[in-house]
């Protein structure tokens, strides 16, 4: 198992099935609040949901409605069961703290590098702490 | 956090549960930022208290209420029950809705929808909000002053208040404009400081750039090249009105997620490169030149192949006046073919109505409407395979929200399409 340590940003703990890109993701017009599909034509997700997955990503992107789209797939059951990122923005703090799910950024190590698709992955919002283990 | 006696009363409860509950929220969302403070605000553009008829019934289902008091302290505030919302503290302005409160049935929407955004109106003027319905709120009489602490959603209008007026504001969400409606603080965190607003990234610009087309390629290659950094841009670039800075602005943060971009000899903290850059040197310099050009003009076409046009739409973001006079002027008196709608807000119709600009636009067969734009209300005109646009943000969201492919080009190509049925435009 690979730990990484960074800051909490959002309190609690949660785990699953990484989903991974080293693309920014935009909230509205990028993603399907009712489904938590990104829909963005040229994203390296499109057509992937990240329902009950723990999303890590560089960061957000976009309209200022990032937060309002994360915010009604909390509403809609769609949302991630916690974020990993990298670049701190308003649109991701905000977003992260009215999704209501574990988030941790600012890590020893890149996620990006460490976590793959699929790998099983346990996010302590509290301590700021990320828990790792490889699908293989 | 460094909190002062005001915000420490407010979170006390000594300005009632509701700012109560907002202060909270702000404190979370500092917090999470790693902000050490607030600053004051009195210029707020959100989108308090706004519901789509899903979020109504959400939370009538759930909550039993679907009012605007309701959502607001449900949604936006984020309040686990619902509270009395006082007034405004600060001056605060409604952004974009759903809907044209006129021609709602030709966007598709119901009756119950209308009349909802209009319970829903009522309720903002209630509480002291300007009801603008717009994504550009500098268009529509919400200009601040060179410095001024702002909090403001909408990308597009975001990088305009920082790069072309000098204010400062972060890219804000619902949830903490809202918050900063009844409190008047933002976290001073990101382009509140000083030192945030330098330029890290230069771009060189060695091929004319001109229309309004132009500006938004440029804006479009810029977003995807420096994706949230701050570029300043140098080279031959000139005669920027607030047109070209509209489409540079709402191009940039589409493709990527610029909130602020200087240029040289241009832009109020740019009299020179080295004050852009706050004196150090570029961590990348790029170059923009006939190659990007044609690159970004194919990668904005990528979702056009039938050269059939059926709808054609202007005025995102929302229409200006001089982009009124320029419609006007390219239909010439003549009858359209396919569909074409416009978007602007209610304070630039009202001087289009008036000058007669709309009247020429509607003759031609068009439809002038305001608040929305077919992206935010995911609305093209019935049986709409291929849209027509003039607007990079545009072309960037309009085929992922609706389906449809689209053409990019300048406006004269727009009207020409609109004109014939047939997409004609090329990179020239």
């Amino acid at each position: 198992m690979i730990v990484l340590r960074g800051r909490g940003i959002v309190g609690g703990c949660a785990e699953g099935e990484a989903l991974v890109t080293r693309e920014t993701i935009s909230g509205w017009g990028g993603i399907d609040p009712m489904t938590g599909t990104v829909i963005e034509t040229r994203h390296e997700l499109h057509g992937q949901s990240f329902k009950d997955k723990v999303l890590v990503f560089p960061g957000a992107k976009g309209s200022s409605g990032w937060s309002n789209a994360f915010h009604m797939t909390r509403l809609t059951k769609s949302a991630p069961l916690a974020m990993v990122f990298n670049k701190m923005t308003t649109k991701i703090a905000l977003g992260a703290v009215v999704t209501r799910v574990p988030a941790v950024t600012q890590l020893d190590r890149d996620p990006l590098s460490v976590i793959e698709t699929g790998d099983w992955v346990k996010v302590d919002g509290d301590r700021g702490v990320v828990e790792v283990t490889k699908r293989r | 956090m460094l909190l002062a006696d005001d915000e420490k009363a407010m979170l006390d409860g000594a300005g009632g549960a509701a700012k109560q509950k907002a202060m909270e929220l702000l404190v979370r969302y500092a917090e999470a930022l790693g902000a050490e403070r607030f600053v004051d605000t009195s210029n707020i553009a959100g989108v308090p208290g706004s519901s789509t008829l899903f979020l109504k019934k959400y939370f009538e289902e759930h909550s039993g209420d679907g009012s605007f008091e309701a959502v607001f302290s449900l949604y936006d505030l984020d309040a686990g029950q619902i509270l009395p919302v006082p007034g405004a503290a600060a001056n605060c302005c409604h952004l974009q809705g759903g809907m044209d409160l006129e021609h709602w049935a030709e966007l598709g929407m119901s009756r119950e929808a209308m009349e909802h955004q209009r319970e829903d109106e009522a309720a903002l003027g209630r509480h002291g909000v300007r009801i603008m319905k717009t994504c550009t709120p500098y268009l529509a009489g919400n200009l601040p002053v060179k410095g001024e602490h702002c909090a403001w959603m909408e990308s597009s209008a975001v990088v305009y208040c920082n790069s072309v007026i000098g204010a400062r504001t972060n890219t804000e969400g619902r949830e903490s404009t809202s918050a900063a409606m009844l409190t008047g603080k933002i976290p001073d965190w990101g382009f509140h400081r000083e030192e945030y607003r330098h330029a890290t990234h230069r771009v060189i610009v060695d091929t004319p750039v001109a229309s309004v087309m132009d500006w938004g390629m440029l804006g479009y290659f810029i977003g995807g090249a420096v994706e949230e950094e701050i570029p300043v841009i140098t080279g031959a670039i000139a005669g920027a009105d607030p047109l070209c800075h509209k489409h540079l602005g709402a191009a940039v943060a589409s493709s990527g997620g610029v909130e602020m971009y200087h240029i040289e000899g241009v832009t109020p903290e740019a009299a020179t490169l080295e004050q852009a850059l706050g004196g150090r040197k570029p961590l990348v310099t790029i170059q923009y030149g006939s190659e990007e050009r044609r690159r970004v003009y194919e990668t904005l076409n990528a979702n056009g192949h039938d050269p059939n046009v059926d709808y054609v739409m202007l005025g995102c973001p929302h229409a200006s006046i001089e982009q009124f006079r320029e419609v006007a002027r390219l239909l010439d008196g003549r009858k359209i073919k396919t569909h074409l709608w416009m978007f602007t807000s209610r304070a630039v119709k009202s001087v289009a109505d008036i000058s007669g600009f709309t009247k020429q636009i509607e003759d031609a067969g068009a439809v002038v409407m305001t608040d929305t734009c077919s992206s935010i209300a995911r609305a093209v005109p019935k049986g709409t395979k291929v849209a027509a646009l003039d607007s990079a943000k545009q072309v960037h969201y309009l085929p992922a929200m609706t389906g449809v492919q689209a053409w990019f080009g300048t406006t004269e190509d727009c009207i020409h399409a609109a004109l014939t049925g047939r997409w004609a435009g090329e990179l020239r």
